[in-house]
């Protein structure tokens, strides 16, 4: 039972398969591990659900980014047309709505695509110059073709030994320290 | 690193046979996509064949600095510009450009939300062509405007000395804004389909400087499992958002000319007509980019017979609906009864632009109908040979609207004729020096295809069930 070192960032097993990693991700799961997380060359949505991570928030925060570039452009033209510049063409109300309507809509679309790469970037804690998992040499697979599990120190279960028989347990190519 | 680096199948004999279904070459693993994509970026020596085909893009840019510069000097005036018709070929410039660069914005995203999977090996690389189309396009209005300059205080509101607000009014301004927001989300589309793609180089470049530069651009990217959740929630509703907005913009060009009162111009079917032939353009470069790339870079295992197969059906199809809008709108004419509308179709096919309009005919709409036959699609060489002449036709369809209604209005007083001078095709073809040039550069340093979404294609990414 040793305590772990504060200088362990995790433990972190290999994989060849997506299966085997999502398979591995469920076992980890379900034997209690929170403080943990799977990497892949691609997307893979089963492993999402076997790590039992919550959803994202993303798609609210492009609503409101929508809202924000669609209250905005309308208002900006409002203001615009009405109050700062209030110009007379061809007789038609200074607050003429349907002239309005394809700025407003590029205005939308506008907030909600950088609300949608901004948001996805925030939340993801991007752009981030530091993650102790690239201390591993052979983690640069996990952008080819290797796939990656890490059970981190702070998990409330972890134990070097106990969390590393479990790790091997799960058939990995191998078990590996990640340093902090 | 390099570890299971096994030369892939090679298959650039006769690509036709290989696979007339297949959408990624049989045999194919994470490695060998990862390997032979990113090969083509990593790899130190520069093939001598692009080297020779970026000195002729970079020539043809030079041309175009050059035609700029004495823009800049002298004035519009150097152009074939004057009254009557004073939207020459800036205008169709501009409209042909941000035409082609539909494609991308189709294939990358309403493509990915009708789940046609085949577009996975030719969005990145026609993303790329809509990003450096939209630029050139961008060009022509801010060239035209004389002193650039100076334009911005009525292009795009902001406090300015004079306190003068842009005309909310006018679809010109609408086009800034579709224009601009086009340009700015195929920027964010494009990059966000990179990140993780930028990873893999940073994690197998041999050389500091790109371990550094894509290490800088790959932000940290780590493949985490809840990253990608949110990554592809991103992506799929950018996708949402692009699909309305591409839709939006050929529509909002086409309002630069619906709003208009002139005859041939103020037209309610525009909209949906500029938006067909804009695909239709689109697909047209993009299988005028393709074929040759993946010979050259022996793509043949990515970009099969099927993709441009595909693309030649899409081709065929909004070159029917062209085709159907080029009816409606002759038909709608004569059926006004108003002697100037009726006098559009005529003047057309009849007057000094006669030769100009029938040979767009003969491009849009006779020659593609070979597509029909699968021997054609089939047929790399014929499939090249007739997107380039549907590159051409759409050129003079927009050459005709802008030219033919502005040279023919309302008073026989204000008639006259219009021709493009020197400088005008220096402009133009400097600006297709300036696309090439761009995209030499893209398929030297970013990844063409994507290889993260090309992995997940492949079967054993498919997760079984073990339990």
């Amino acid at each position: 039972m040793t305590p772990a070192r504060s200088s362990l960032y995790g433990l972190m097993a290999e994989f060849e398969h997506p299966s085997d990693l999502v398979e591995a991700a469920r076992a980890a799961s379900s034997q209690g591990y929170r403080c943990l997380d799977a990497y892949s060359p691609f997307p893979i949505e089963e492993l999402h659900e076997a790590l039992g991570s919550p959803h994202t928030r993303l798609p609210l925060v492009v609503l409101l980014g929508g809202l924000v570039g669609c209250l905005g452009g309308y208002f900006l033209q409002y203001w615009v047309s009405v109050i700062a510049y209030p110009i007379n063409v061809g007789g038609k109300p200074l607050h003429s709505w349907p002239a309005f309507i394809p700025v407003t809509f590029e205005c939308t679309i506008l907030g909600a695509a950088l609300a949608a790469v901004l948001g996805m970037l925030a939340l993801n804690g991007l752009p981030q110059p530091y993650h102790p998992v690239f201390n591993v040499p052979r983690f640069a697979l996990a952008s080819r073709d290797r796939f990656f599990l890490v059970i981190e120190a702070v998990d409330p279960r972890f134990d070097l030994e106990q969390t590393t028989g479990f790790l091997q347990s799960l058939h990995p190519r191998e078990v590996m320290t990640v340093d902090d | 690193m390099n570890e299971g680096l096994e030369p892939v199948a090679d298959s650039n004999g006769g690509a036709m046979e290989v696979a007339t279904r297949d959408v990624i070459a049989p045999g194919h693993t994470f490695s060998t996509v990862t390997d032979k994509i990113s090969s083509i970026v990593l790899a130190r020596r520069t093939p001598p064949g692009w080297w020779f085909g970026f000195a002729a893009a970079f020539l043809l840019t030079n041309l175009l600095m050059l035609a700029v510069a004495y823009l800049v000097l002298k004035g519009t005036g150097i152009w074939g510009v004057n009254v009557p018709v004073g939207w020459g070929f800036a205008i169709v410039n501009f409209v042909w450009w941000i035409g082609i660069g539909h494609a991308g914005t189709l294939i990358s995203a309403i493509l990915l939300l009708l789940k046609q999977s085949w577009r996975t090996s030719i969005n990145r690389f026609a993303e790329a062509m809509t990003l450096f189309a939209v630029a050139c396009a961008g060009l022509f209005p801010i060239l035209h405007t004389g002193r650039p300059w100076l334009a911005i205080y009525w292009l795009f509101p902001y406090p300015n000395t004079m306190g003068i607000w842009p005309q909310f009014r006018s679809p010109l301004i609408w086009d800034v804004f579709a224009v601009s927001t086009y340009a700015t989300v195929s920027l964010l589309f494009w990059f966000v389909g990179l990140i993780p793609d930028l990873a893999t180089l940073r994690d197998r470049s041999q050389s500091r400087v790109g371990r550094v530069v894509y290490g800088m651009l790959a932000m940290g990217w780590r493949g985490s499992s809840m990253h990608w959740h949110r990554y592809e929630t991103a992506y799929l509703l950018l996708a949402g958002i692009a699909t309305p907005l591409v839709v939006s913009v050929h529509t909002v060009v086409s309002f630069d000319f619906a709003i208009a009162i002139l005859p041939g111009w103020h037209t309610t079917i525009f909209p949906p007509y500029f938006v067909a032939g804009a695909i239709y353009s689109g697909f047209a470069m993009v299988l005028t980019l393709a074929i040759p790339i993946r010979a050259i870079y022996g793509l043949e295992d990515f970009i099969t017979s099927r993709h441009l197969q595909n693309m030649a059906k899409v081709m065929l199809v909004t070159g029917l609906v062209v085709a159907y809008g080029y009816l409606t709108e002759a038909f709608i004419a004569w059926y006004s009864a108003d002697p100037f509308e009726s006098y559009v179709p005529f003047n057309r096919g009849t007057g000094f632009y006669a030769s100009q309009y029938w040979s767009l005919i003969a491009c849009n709409i006779v020659v593609p109908q070979l597509l029909w036959f699968k021997k054609v699609r089939t047929s790399t060489r014929a499939l090249f040979t007739i997107a380039i002449i549907v590159n051409i036709g759409m050129w003079l369809e927009r050459y005709i609207i802008v030219v033919t209604s502005l040279h023919r209005d309302f008073l026989p007083s204000s008639w006259g004729n219009y021709a493009g001078t020197f400088w005008d095709w220096s402009t133009f073809v400097g600006t297709l020096g300036l696309f090439l040039a761009l995209l030499f550069l893209f398929v030297r340093f970013l990844p063409m295809i994507s290889i993260a979404e090309m992995r997940a294609m492949l079967p054993e990414a498919k997760v079984e069930g073990r339990e």
